[in-house]
């Protein structure tokens, strides 16, 4: 029972960044670095209670977290790629371009600086926390199959396989034919909806959104990105591992000796690790960053 | 130059949009925001306060950005630097003159903040690791570790924050000058100044920037003129964490007199935007700084008409808009040029 | 002087290109180039470098766009196409610089853009099978399902050649194949296109290498200065014919190579620069300078002639100490530096002007009076601070000094010309105190009033008894200056002779591997 309990509650914190490292993952591979996933998942989960307040239904939620995320992405594309901005700066500020806005409209709308109201969310019932509940909600099964099916489009589609010629060698693609700009384009909004989908997960979950609710996930999911050298299965698996380690402070609080911040250090600890190449290399796509040459 | 004034004019259009969705005339928002900054004492005290830090926090990014590096961890350098400065601050015998105790403060402030830009220097210049990457990763790790730190050890009871530092306070602007009555100003203003104008001779008069400066325009070209680049690297990161470091000593020594938890927050990635507009000048730097600290504070004085969080969407929207006006003026320019010679 | 009109070999003509003008900005690549390709033939175009072979071919190929002239491929005007219709027409180009995506397989990278697909997946099985076919067709072997990076050089190039039969290419365009390749892979290219020609296909072979030339192609073109210069069927002419057509120099045949000379620099004290069985080693191939050993003495220009990419540029690199070394020793004045860093070897008396003077030479940003100080910088400074006056007064001792214009030392180095660029690199490292100069193409891109200037600094220094290590790509310039030349091939010195020994015709032989080919 307590086993089970430990894998519920892995699975449900892993959920967020499962979707936003399978977004972030098909941006990175394309060239484009993901810096902005924090500020994907805020501003979807914002527009998923934003849906499902409105709409009266937490699809209409989803389909509207999905399109605050895609639309932030878009931004960054536009001055990424078109404008040739520098990729970090661009990435820093969408983030705190999301704070800024997602607070700005919870006052205007919702004339609250903390909190939106409560809004229709997937929980079958209240008490459901179980495993069993788990299997009833939808985000649930999207979010288990976002890394399989990112995996899937980059390893067996020609979508994929163009995404990661470009992402490696831009000339070599622009040799054959490929439009480097358009695979780009294309993958950095796909990045931006299923990153979206964290924050849709998050606010439905909590059935509100509330100020910065993503509280640094989009970083620990570029963790579990880096740590899984940019491959989509190591990826799913290194999320678990952040979720398991966070599931496992939770439980043991008080009883364990090792303080809470500590367990909040590991994704970060062990991505400098992956970076300095201690266990094996860390080698990031090979055109990353590199949009404007 | 042009970029942040294109930048400007950007944010200007976009603050008016958000002020006439919020049912307001943008005219009074912008009056009632100069007159809660530049037009009375304690605005203006505020956001000489508010200039320190970041004019630390972008001197920091912009010397970083001179090596050609990325610097994205000044805020937990900023709290690092903070908090080391703070628990000497405990240790030091009380009645210790100011002029001995200050020394020790930047000393201490300099090396928290230097060990943690000297260990993304080290990783990058030893293994490559990205610094963007790791000085990401070691803002999280830093902070967390200062938040064990002070609640686990240091911390006043009942509080976030460490006791008093015993001696060595710095006096407050208002402490001065009747003037700036209960602001936040305080003396490390004029150390942020001096930094600036040492930062300023760092890199232009002496050989160790001539070397750095090399190595961020052109590094194949600096490693022929013998420079050592990974060395540069190092030395680079280092003195821009410890540059940040030392603007913890603004709420530290200057304002609060101990540190408490999450008094660095936000000023990291303002000290990029700062460094951004200011265009890695550190005379740019301190104009711009004021134009951000302006921004910050103006936006609790406006807080009645317009949500205060509407500065903060200008803010990202400045630095966006000056991220993308900088290549592409650079591109606009050189076709002009391209058409005139044809 | 054009060669008089030989016939086509063959029947068809695949292509006709007439009357081709390229510029790029002030250069003039190609000026009334023509090239006449006959259907079913491997079709060699020769030339130095910069006489305009990969400008033309590129071209051809959709690359670029010509500003005059006309192209035909199979009797059809295609004048200014793209490279998408070329490749759509059968054309297609074997880059010398592979444009290949090292971490897919060699299938995914035949079919990326051209993806076979089944339901919407890729369809794997289907892509091997096409490559099995491809190989079938023309003998060449490569596992399609190998990652690139993990691919000789070679194996590489043969990847490349199916990318283009993937698409359909019967006329095939390959720009300097065998520059990275061993000896039995040559071969093995050979019988490759060989057997496509026999299949039918036409194959355009861009080269230098004369030895080739001969062995394997039915015609060939020479290209000088950016002309075409002859067109003459390969069993009709001679190495030493085209080479002669190649530089330019109407001179008497001069009969055999005879035995290398050997290097003698008998008699003087000590060598200002020894290099002893240096190795350099390089990404693509094993040995970029393979066991190379020279000596210069002080007052005594050593010139290196040689085609770019057969060694030159890592040597220099290696000597100068931006690029390690696998083995050998590098001795100044008799001290050992091969282990000294970029700054200890400056300080030892070596220095150095860089091929590429925008990219390592000097610092664009940077005025010209902080350019002229480069690598000196700690000689310029007191305590750590740069000592501005004196900064500024070498400065204006240097502007002076090497005529540069404009004479103002806060100029940024971007605003001056190529020429006068150079001159701040030359005035920084020959106007102070250095007893070697490595003289990497010192005059490329360089106005002619500029390049005289430049020949009579290093004369001088010559005179003044320092040695001078001079690589050039253009063979006039090493005759001019140069005491002794070497040839470098294939990343060694395959003849060193003194200057009176050397004509035109002996070393284009050399440099071209048309004789005295390296054991």
């Amino acid at each position: 029972m307590m086993l089970l309990a430990f894998l519920t509650q892995t699975i449900r914190i892993a959920m967020p960044y499962l979707f936003a490292s399978a977004g972030g993952v098909l941006s990175e591979r394309s060239g484009l670095i993901a810096l902005g996933l924090e500020g994907y998942m805020l501003t979807g989960a914002f527009c998923a209670a934003l849906g499902s307040y409105y709409g009266h239904t937490p699809w209409a939620g989803v389909a509207a977290g999905v399109a605050g995320g895609a639309a932030f992405a878009l931004l960054y594309a536009l001055c990424s790629i078109r404008y040739k901005a520098d990729q970090v700066v661009v990435g820093v500020a969408i983030n705190l371009l999301a704070v800024g806005l997602t607070r700005f409209f919870l006052r205007f709308i919702f004339g609250s600086s903390s909190n939106s109201p409560r809004v229709p969310g997937f929980s079958v019932a209240e008490t459901g926390s179980g495993f069993l509940a788990l299997t009833h909600n939808p985000l649930i099964w999207l979010g288990a199959s976002s890394i399989p099916i990112v995996a899937w489009v980059l390893y067996r589609t020609p979508f994929g396989l163009r995404i990661r010629a470009v992402g490696e060698h831009p000339g070599a693609a622009l040799s054959v034919g490929v439009p480097v700009e358009r695979v780009r384009w294309l993958a950095v909004t796909l990045s931006g909806a299923i990153a979206g989908m964290g924050g849709v997960y998050l606010a439905l979950d909590q059935q509100q959104f509330s100020d910065q609710m993503t509280a640094g996930r989009g970083f620990i999911a570029l963790a579990a990105i880096i740590f899984g050298r940019w491959d989509p299965r190591r990826i799913g698996l290194a999320c678990l591992l952040f979720a398991a380690a966070e599931t496992f402070q939770i439980r043991l609080q008080g009883i364990s000796r090792i303080p809470t911040q500590f367990i909040e250090m590991i994704p970060y600890v062990l991505t400098i690790i992956a970076l300095a190449g201690v266990v094996g290399r860390a080698v990031p796509p090979a055109a990353l960053g590199k949009a404007d040459e | 130059m042009l970029p942040p004034i294109v930048a400007l004019l950007i944010a200007a259009l976009v603050g008016d949009v958000l002020i006439i969705t919020y049912g307001q005339s943008p005219g009074a928002v912008y009056r009632l925001l100069l007159e809660g900054t530049w037009g009375n004492a304690y605005g203006l005290g505020q956001v000489l306060y508010k200039t320190t830090t970041l004019t630390f926090t972008g001197l920091s990014v912009a010397i970083g950005l001179r090596a050609g590096l990325f610097n994205i961890g000044a805020e937990s350098q900023l709290a690092a630097g903070g908090f080391l400065a703070a628990i000497i601050g405990t240790w030091l015998p009380a009645g210790l003159p100011s002029v001995l105790a200050l020394p020790v403060f930047i000393l201490a402030a300099a090396i928290g903040g230097g060990a943690v830009g000297g260990a993304a220097g080290v990783l990058k210049a030893r293994w490559g690791a990205h610094e963007v990457i790791t000085t990401i990763m070691l803002n999280f790790i830093v902070l967390a570790l200062l938040n064990y730190l002070v609640v686990a050890h240091f911390k006043v009871f009942d509080t976030l924050h460490t006791s008093d530092i015993r001696t060595g306070a710095l006096p407050r602007l208002s402490d001065m000058m009747a003037m700036f009555h209960g602001s936040a100003a305080n003396v490390v203003l004029f150390l942020a100044l001096a930094a600036v104008a040492v930062a300023w001779w760092y890199l232009f008069r002496s050989r160790a920037g001539y070397e750095l400066r090399a190595t961020g325009l052109q590094p194949q070209a600096a490693e022929y003129g013998g420079v050592n680049v990974p060395r540069v690297w190092w030395q680079a990161m280092l003195i821009s964490g410890a540059v940040a470091g030392v603007g913890g000593l603004n709420f530290v020594l200057g304002y609060k007199h101990y540190y408490e938890d999450g008094f660095a927050t936000g000023a990291g990635f303002l000290g990029i935007a700062v460094a951004l507009v200011g265009r890695n000048n550190p005379v740019g730097v301190v104009v711009a700084a004021l134009l951000f600290a302006t921004l910050s504070q103006g936006g609790l004085a406006v807080n009645a008409l317009v949500p205060k969080q509407m500065v903060e969407v200008l803010q990202a929207v400045v630095i966006i808009a000056v991220a993308t006006s900088v290549p592409e003026v650079r591109r606009v320019l050189r076709s002009v040029r391209k058409d005139r010679a044809a | 002087m054009t060669a008089a009109g030989k016939t086509a070999v063959g029947g068809t003509v695949a292509v006709r290109l007439t009357g081709i003008d390229k510029s790029f900005g002030p250069i003039r690549a190609n000026r009334d180039a023509s090239l006449d390709v006959a259907a079913g033939e491997i079709h060699a175009l020769v030339g130095e470098n910069g006489a305009g072979k990969s400008t033309l071919m590129r071209v051809l190929s959709g690359m670029y766009a010509p500003s005059a002239g006309r192209m035909e491929v199979n009797s059809r005007d295609v004048t200014g196409w793209t490279t998408a219709q070329a490749i759509a027409a059968g054309v297609g180009m074997v880059h010398q610089h592979f444009m290949l995506v090292p971490t897919l397989t060699v299938a995914e990278n035949i079919v990326l853009g051209r993806e076979l697909t089944s339901h919407g997946q890729l369809d794997r099985a289907a892509a091997e099978r096409t490559v099995a076919e491809l190989c079938q067709r023309t003998g060449l072997v490569v596992a399609p399902d190998r990652k690139v990076s993990d691919l000789s050089v070679g194996e590489a190039q043969r990847v490349e050649i199916l990318k283009t039969l993937y698409r359909g290419a019967r006329i095939l365009i390959l720009d300097e194949p065998t520059a990275v390749l061993s000896p039995p892979e040559v071969e093995e290219l050979w019988r490759v296109l060989g057997r496509m020609r026999d299949a039918g296909d036409t194959i355009i072979l861009i080269t230098h290498k004369l030895d080739e030339v001969m062995a394997i192609s039915n015609t060939v073109t020479v290209m000088r200065h950016g002309r075409t210069v002859g067109r003459i069927a390969t069993r009709d002419t001679s190495p030493s014919e085209l080479a002669r057509l190649m530089v330019g120099r109407d001179v008497a045949l001069v009969g055999g190579t005879g035995p290398i000379p050997a290097t003698t620099v008998a008699g003087i004290r000590r060598a200002a620069l020894e290099v002893r069985d240096l190795t350099v080693a390089d990404a693509r191939k094993a040995h970029a300078v393979d066991a190379v050993s020279f000596v210069i003495a002080p007052g005594e220009i050593l010139g290196v002639a040689g085609v770019e990419g057969n060694g030159q540029t890592e040597l220099v690199e290696a000597i100068a100490g931006v690029r390690s070394t696998a083995a050998g020793a590098i001795l100044l004045d008799g001290r050992d530096i091969t282990r000294h860093t970029v700054r200890a070897r400056g300080d030892a008396g070596l220095s150095h002007i860089p091929e590429d003077r925008q990219v390592r030479g000097l610092i664009l940003d940077y005025s010209v009076a902080d350019n002229l100080v480069l690598g000196q910088q700690h000689r310029f400074s007191r305590h750590g601070v740069l000592d501005e006056a004196r900064v500024a007064e070498n400065a204006s001792h240097q502007i002076a000094a090497f005529d540069i214009r404009p004479a103002d030392p806060v100029a940024p180095a971007r605003a001056l010309s190529g020429g006068n660029q150079q001159k701040v690199v030359i005035a920084r490292e020959m106007g102070r105190d250095f007893s070697v100069l490595l003289a990497a193409q010192p005059t490329r891109g360089v106005d002619v009033g500029a390049i005289e200037f430049i020949h009579t600094q290093l004369r001088e220094a010559r005179a003044a008894g320092k040695a001078v290590l001079l690589v050039s790509a253009d063979l006039a310039e090493v005759l001019a200056l140069s005491d002794r030349i070497a040839v470098m091939y294939g990343g060694r010195f395959v003849a060193v002779l003194p200057r009176a020994d050397a004509t035109v015709e002996m070393l284009g032989g050399y440099m071209t591997g048309a004789s005295g080919r390296a054991a």
